[in-house]
C-alpha cells in the first residue's frame, strides 16, 4: 500500500480547531517527498532580481541560470538588464580547478557590457563546494570597475527559501546609505517586499501619490540601485511579504532607526487598511493626509464593490484551496476570498513560520487544512477530500489543479495579471470567476461522472 | 563561415541567456518515458524543483521528479543516506517500477558513489519488494540536457536489458528528444509496417495524458519494462541523430547482443524521412505502406504549391543539435537559405552533419556554430538579416528584438499553447512543419502590405 502522506510529513499539517496549532515549520525538505520547495539560491533570486539595472550573474553552472531567466511578470520603467540571463556556466575544468578567474573574467566583460550601476555574484551549491572565494573576487572587482559587485552567499543547499531571503537582505544592505538624502521628503516610505509583478508597484506608488506620500525606494520590483542607496533617507519602511525583505526592515531599523509596518497590498480590507496605516504613521508631519486617504479608498470602492457583488452571486459558497511561497500573502487571500463569499479550506505555504500557522488558524475556518511544504500527492488529496472548486497556486501546482478538474488561479512570483490594490482585485475576482464559472469542467470526468451518477439515481428513485 | 570570421568573434567567458539546459533534466525526460517510473535528482532539493517548473511550462502535465534534498551536512559527509531514504519515501508514495536516478553538479563534485548507494541499498533492503534502480551520472558542468537525455536512454537499456532475448519480429527506435506527437506518428508508422516497436523512451502519453477521474501518481504509458528487457531481440535498432556520443544505447545493444544498429538523422523533411522508411522496410521486410506513399507525394506536392513564398528565405536556426540538422535539412530541400545554425552544446559534430544532410539541395552552407548563447547568436543575426527565426520558444526576445517571425519548434515552447503537441516527424511531420512556415511567411507579407491581398 502506498502512502499518500509519509509519516515524517505529518507534523507539518494541521487542521483548524482541532486541538492548539504546533506545526513543524523552516525544516529541509524531506528526500523523496518532492517538495514543491526550491532552494537558498531561489530565494535570493526572487527578492534581488528585479532591481533593473543592476546586473544579476549566477556563479554556477548552467542550470541554475537558465531556470530563473526571466521567469517572472516583473517590470521596469526603464532599464531591463534583469531581464537577462548570466552565468559563468562552469565547466569541468572549472570544477576542477576553481572558478574564481572565469567569474573574475566574466564581471570584466559583462560590466563592460551593459555598464550596471552594481552587480550581484549568487553562489550556488557547486561554488559552496569547490570553495571559490566570492567576496574576495567581488571585492576586487569592485575596485576595479568602480561600482559596487556584491556576493549574495545563496549556495542551495545551505538550507530552504528562506536562508536565500536572509542572503538577499545582506547584500543590499551593503548599498544602503551609499547616497546623498538631502532632498527625501520627510513623509516618505520604501516599498519592500513587492516585486512589480505585472506592474503593481505602479498602482501602489499611485495610491501613496494621491496621499502626498513620497516613495524613495521600491525594493526591489521596479528597482534601481541608487534607490536602495538612499533607502536610509526615507521616514517609514513598509513591508510586504513576511520573509523576503524583513530582514532589511530589521537591518535599518537597528542601523538608521527607520520603523517599519507590515503591510498588504492585496484584498480589499488589507490595501485599505495598509493606506491607514501609512496615513495614520504621517498625520502629525501632514494632517490633510487622512481626509485624502479616505477619500483615495471610497473612490475605488465605489467602482470595485458592485463589480464584485455581480461576481459573487456566482461564487458564493464555493471552495478555495491555496498554496502560495510566503504564508503572509495567505492572509490577505482568505479575507479576499470571503468578500467574494468563498470558503477557503486549504491553506499552505512553502516558507511559513510558526507565528505565521498560528495567525492562519485564527483567521481560517474550523476543519480547514493548514499545510507547510507540501507536494504533489499531498495536494491532490486534499483537493480532492475538500472537494475543492478553485487552487490558488503557481506553475507547478497548475496541473495538479487542472488533472482533478478543478479551477486555477495563478498567484506566484510568475504571474502575468497584476493582483494588487483595488483594481487587482478586480483583476482576481475576474480571474477566479472565469475559471470556476468556466463550462469546461462540465467535461472533465470526475464532475462528469458524478453529474452522472446524481442523474442515474434520480432516475432509478 | 570562413575561419577568417571564426577568429575575429569575441570568445566570451560568460554565457548570456543560454541556448541549452543543463544534463539532469534531459535524463529526466527520458525516464519520464518509461512505464511506471519516477525521475529521482540526486542532489540538492532546488534543482528538482526548477526543473519540474521549466518542464511543466512546456508540457502543462505534472512532472513530479524527487530529489534527494540534500542539506549542507550530506553534502559535506556524502548525500548516501538522503538517497537512500529518498528512494524509500519514494517506493512509499508512487510505488515506481522504476527509480530513475541522476545525479547533479553538487553529488559529481562531492563524488558520491552512486553506483556503491545502490548495491548498498540493495543488500539492505533487498527483503522488500524493490523496483528497478537505474542509474546515470550526468554532471551538467559537462553537457546539455541532450547528454542528460542520451545518458539516460543508454543506461536504461545497459542496466535493464541484460540478457539475450528470444528473437523476435520487434524493431527499437531510440526516436531522440522529440515531441509526444512525434511518439505518437512513431507508433502509428509501426503498426502500419505490422512490426511491434520498442520506442525509448515512450513520452507519448505520460507527458501528454487525457483527463482523467483521479491524480495519478504515476502516469499511465511509457515503455513497458518488459518491453526494454526484450530489446536484444529484436530485428534492430533504429536511432535518431547525427550528432550522438560515440556510445549510445543502440550501440550497446549492438555490441552485446549483436542487434543492428541504424543510426540515421532525425526523420525531418523528405530525405531523413525517407532514410527511415527505408530502414524500417529493411527491419520488417515490408514494403512502404501506400497510406506513406500518398504522404510523401502530398509533401512533394506541396513543396512546389509552395515554393514561391519560402524561396530564398533567410533563416536563423537554433536549438538541439539533432534537431537544428534535421530542420536544417529540411529547411534546405525547401529553398530556405539557413543563414545560421546554432546550438549550445559543444563538440558534437555539428558542421559535417549539416554538411551530409544539405548536400546537394542546400543553396549556401550555413554558419555553424556550436556552443553559442543568444547573445552570440545576437551578434550573429544583426549581419545575417533573416528573414524567420527557428527554434524553440526562447528566442523570442531576438525576434521581437528584430521584428522577425519567430516559428516555434523543439523545447522548450514557454510562450505558446500545444508544445507537446507539434509534429515534426515523417512525411506527415514535414508537411506540418512546411505549412506553419509558408503561413508564417505569408502572414508577414499580409501584415507587411498596405493593400491587404485576399488571394495569396
Ligand atoms: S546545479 Fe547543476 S543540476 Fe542543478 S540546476 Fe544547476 S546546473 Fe542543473
Ligand atoms: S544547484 Fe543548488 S543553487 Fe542551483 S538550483 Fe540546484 S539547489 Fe539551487
Amino acid at each position: 500500500m502506498s502512502t499518500t502522506i509519509l509519516e515524517e510529513r505529518k507534523a507539518q499539517i494541521h487542521r483548524t480547531g482541532e486541538g492548539a496549532i504546533d506545526i513543524a515549520c523552516n525544516r529541509e525538505s524531506l528526500a523523496g517527498a518532492v517538495s514543491q520547495r526550491a532552494c537558498v539560491f531561489c530565494g535570493s533570486r526572487v527578492v534581488l532580481y528585479p532591481i533593473a539595472d543592476a546586473l544579476h550573474l549566477v556563479h554556477g553552472p548552467i542550470g541554475c541560470a537558465v531556470y530563473t531567466w526571466d521567469i517572472r511578470g516583473a517590470l521596469s520603467s526603464g532599464p531591463e538588464l534583469h531581464r537577462l540571463s548570466f552565468s559563468t556556466d562552469l565547466q569541468e575544468t572549472d570544477v576542477i580547478f576553481g572558478g574564481e578567474k572565469k567569474l573574475e573574467a566574466a564581471l570584466d566583460e559583462l560590466i563592460d557590457r551593459h555598464n550596471p550601476k552594481a552587480a550581484f555574484v549568487y553562489s550556488t551549491c557547486i561554488v559552496g563546494i569547490i570553495g571559490d572565494d566570492l567576496e574576495a573576487v567581488c571585492r576586487k572587482m569592485t575596485e576595479k570597475k568602480g561600482i559596487p559587485v556584491l556576493p549574495v552567499q545563496s549556495e542551495g543547499f545551505k538550507g530552504s527559501k528562506r536562508a536565500g531571503y536572509l542572503a538577499a537582505c545582506k547584500a543590499m544592505f551593503r548599498l544602503v546609505g551609499t547616497e546623498d538624502v538631502a532632498d527625501v521628503s520627510p513623509v516618505s516610505v520604501n516599498i519592500l517586499g513587492d516585486f512589480n509583478l505585472a506592474g503593481e508597484i505602479w498602482i501602489v506608488r499611485e495610491y501613496f501619490r494621491k496621499m502626498g506620500v513620497e516613495v524613495v525606494a521600491n525594493i526591489t520590483g521596479d528597482g534601481r540601485v541608487r534607490d536602495v542607496g538612499r533607502s536610509h533617507g526615507a521616514a517609514l519602511n513598509l513591508v510586504q511579504c513576511s520573509g523576503a525583505t524583513l530582514d532589511l526592515a530589521k537591518m535599518m531599523q537597528e542601523k538608521y532607526g527607520t520603523p517599519y509596518l507590515r503591510v498588504s497590498y492585496l484584498g480589499i480590507e488589507d490595501m485599505a487598511d495598509s493606506l491607514y496605516q501609512v496615513a495614520d504613521f504621517f498625520k502629525d508631519k501632514d494632517p490633510g493626509i487622512v481626509g485624502r486617504t479616505e477619500k483615495l479608498v471610497r473612490d475605488e470602492l465605489q467602482t470595485l464593490m458592485p463589480e464584485l457583488a455581480r461576481m459573487r452571486k456566482d461564487l458564493e459558497g464555493k471552495k478555495v484551496a491555496m498554496y502560495v511561497g510566503g504564508s503572509f500573502k495567505a492572509f490577505s487571500l482568505v479575507k479576499a476570498f470571503r468578500h467574494l463569499g468563498m470558503q477557503v479550506v486549504m491553506v499552505g505555504s512553502q516558507t511559513g513560520t510558526k507565528e505565521d500557522y498560528a495567525e492562519l488558524e485564527q483567521i481560517t475556518d474550523p476543519g480547514t487544512v493548514i499545510i507547510d511544504d507540501a507536494n504533489p500527492l499531498e495536494l491532490s488529496h486534499f483537493i480532492k477530500e475538500k472537494d475543492v472548486d478553485v487552487f490558488v497556486g503557481g506553475v507547478k501546482e497548475r496541473p495538479i489543479a487542472f488533472k482533478l478538474g478543478v479551477g486555477f488561479c495563478d498567484h506566484n512570483h510568475e504571474r502575468k495579471e497584476a493582483l494588487e490594490g483595488f483594481v487587482g482585485m478586480l483583476n482576481f475576482a475576474r480571474e477566479i470567476h472565469s475559471s470556476v464559472m468556466s463550462p469546461v469542467w462540465n467535461f472533465v470526468p470526475r464532475r462528469a461522472n458524478r453529474v452522472a451518477e446524481a442523474e442515474k439515481e434520480a432516475a432509478n428513485e | 563561415m570562413s575561419s577568417a570570421t571564426k577568429a575575429e568573434r569575441p570568445n566570451y567567458v560568460s554565457t548570456t541567456n543560454a541556448c541549452k539546459l543543463c544534463t539532469p533534466l534531459g535524463a529526466s525526460l527520458a525516464f519520464r518515458g518509461v512505464e511506471g517510473a519516477i525521475p529521482f535528482l540526486h542532489g540538492s532539493q532546488g534543482c528538482a524543483t526548477y526543473m519540474r517548473r521549466y518542464v511543466i511550462s512546456h508540457f502543462r502535465e505534472p512532472v513530479d521528479i524527487a530529489s534527494s534534498a540534500l542539506g549542507e551536512k550530506n553534502a559535506i559527509y556524502g548525500g548516501g543516506p538522503n538517497l537512500k531514504k529518498g528512494i524509500l519515501n519514494v517506493m512509499k508514495k508512487y510505488e515506481p517500477k522504476l527509480v530513475g536516478i541522476a545525479t547533479t553538479c553538487l553529488t559529481e563534485t562531492i563524488g558520491d558513489d552512486v553506483p556503491m548507494n545502490i548495491r548498498e541499498f540493495r543488500d539492505e533492503f533487498g527483503d522488500l519488494d524493490l523496483p528497478e534502480l537505474v542509474e546515470v551520472s550526468t554532471p551538467s558542468y559537462n553537457g546539455t540536457h541532450v547528454d542528460g537525455w542520451h545518458g539516460a536512454v543508454r543506461s536504461m537499456v545497459e542496466q535493464l536489458c541484460t540478457a539475450k532475448a528470444a528473437d523476435a519480429h520487434r524493431v527499437n527506435i531510440l526516436p531522440n528528444m522529440v515531441s509526444c506527437e512525434d511518439v505518437r506518428h512513431l507508433q502509428d508508422i509501426c503498426r502500419d509496417f505490422s512490426i511491434a516497436a520498442t520506442i525509448l523512451p515512450d513520452i507519448s502519453e505520460t507527458l501528454d495524458g487525457p483527463a482523467l477521474e483521479d491524480y495519478v501518481k504515476i502516469p499511465s504509458g511509457g515503455t513497458p519494462l518488459e518491453d526494454i528487457q526484450a530489446m536484444s531481440g529484436s530485428r534492430g535498432t533504429i536511432e535518431f541523430g547525427r550528432c550522438l556520443p560515440k556510445q549510445t544505447g543502440g550501440t550497446s545493444l549492438e555490441k552485446a547482443f549483436g542487434v543492428k544498429n541504424h543510426r540515421i538523422g532525425l526523420p525531418i523533411g523528405l530525405r531523413e524521412s525517407d532514410r527511415f522508411f527505408e530502414a524500417l522496410e529493411q527491419i520488417s521486410g515490408k514494403d512502404m505502406p501506400r497510406r506513406y506513399e500518398l504522404e510523401r507525394g502530398r509533401l512533394i506536392d506541396a513543396y512546389v504549391d509552395g515554393h514561391k513564398y519560402v524561396a530564398g528565405k533567410r533563416a536563423v536556426v537554433y536549438g538541439e543539435e539533432d534537431l537544428v540538422v534535421g530542420l536544417t535539412a529540411f529547411l534546405a530541400e525547401i529553398g530556405v537559405d539557413v543563414v545560421l545554425a546554432g546550438t549550445g552544446a559543444r563538440k558534437k559534430g555539428l558542421e559535417n552533419a549539416i554538411a551530409h544532410v544539405t548536400d546537394g539541395v542546400a543553396r549556401m552552407a550555413p554558419d555553424v556554430r556550436e556552443g553559442v548563447d543568444f547573445n552570440d547568436i545576437a551578434e550573429e543575426a544583426e549581419t545575417l538579416k533573416p528573414d524567420l527565426l527557428i527554434g524553440h520558444s526562447k528566442g523570442y526576445k531576438y525576434a521581437k528584438a528584430w521584428s522577425v517571425p519567430l516559428v516555434r519548434i523543439g523545447f522548450p515552447i514557454h510562450d505558446r499553447f500545444g508544445g507537446q503537441r507539434i509534429l515534426h516527424l515523417g512525411y506527415k511531420g514535414a508537411l506540418s512543419l512546411y505549412d506553419t512556415i509558408v503561413n508564417t511567411v505569408i502572414e508577414r507579407k499580409q501584415s507587411d502590405s498596405p493593400v491587404g491581398y485576399g488571394y495569396i
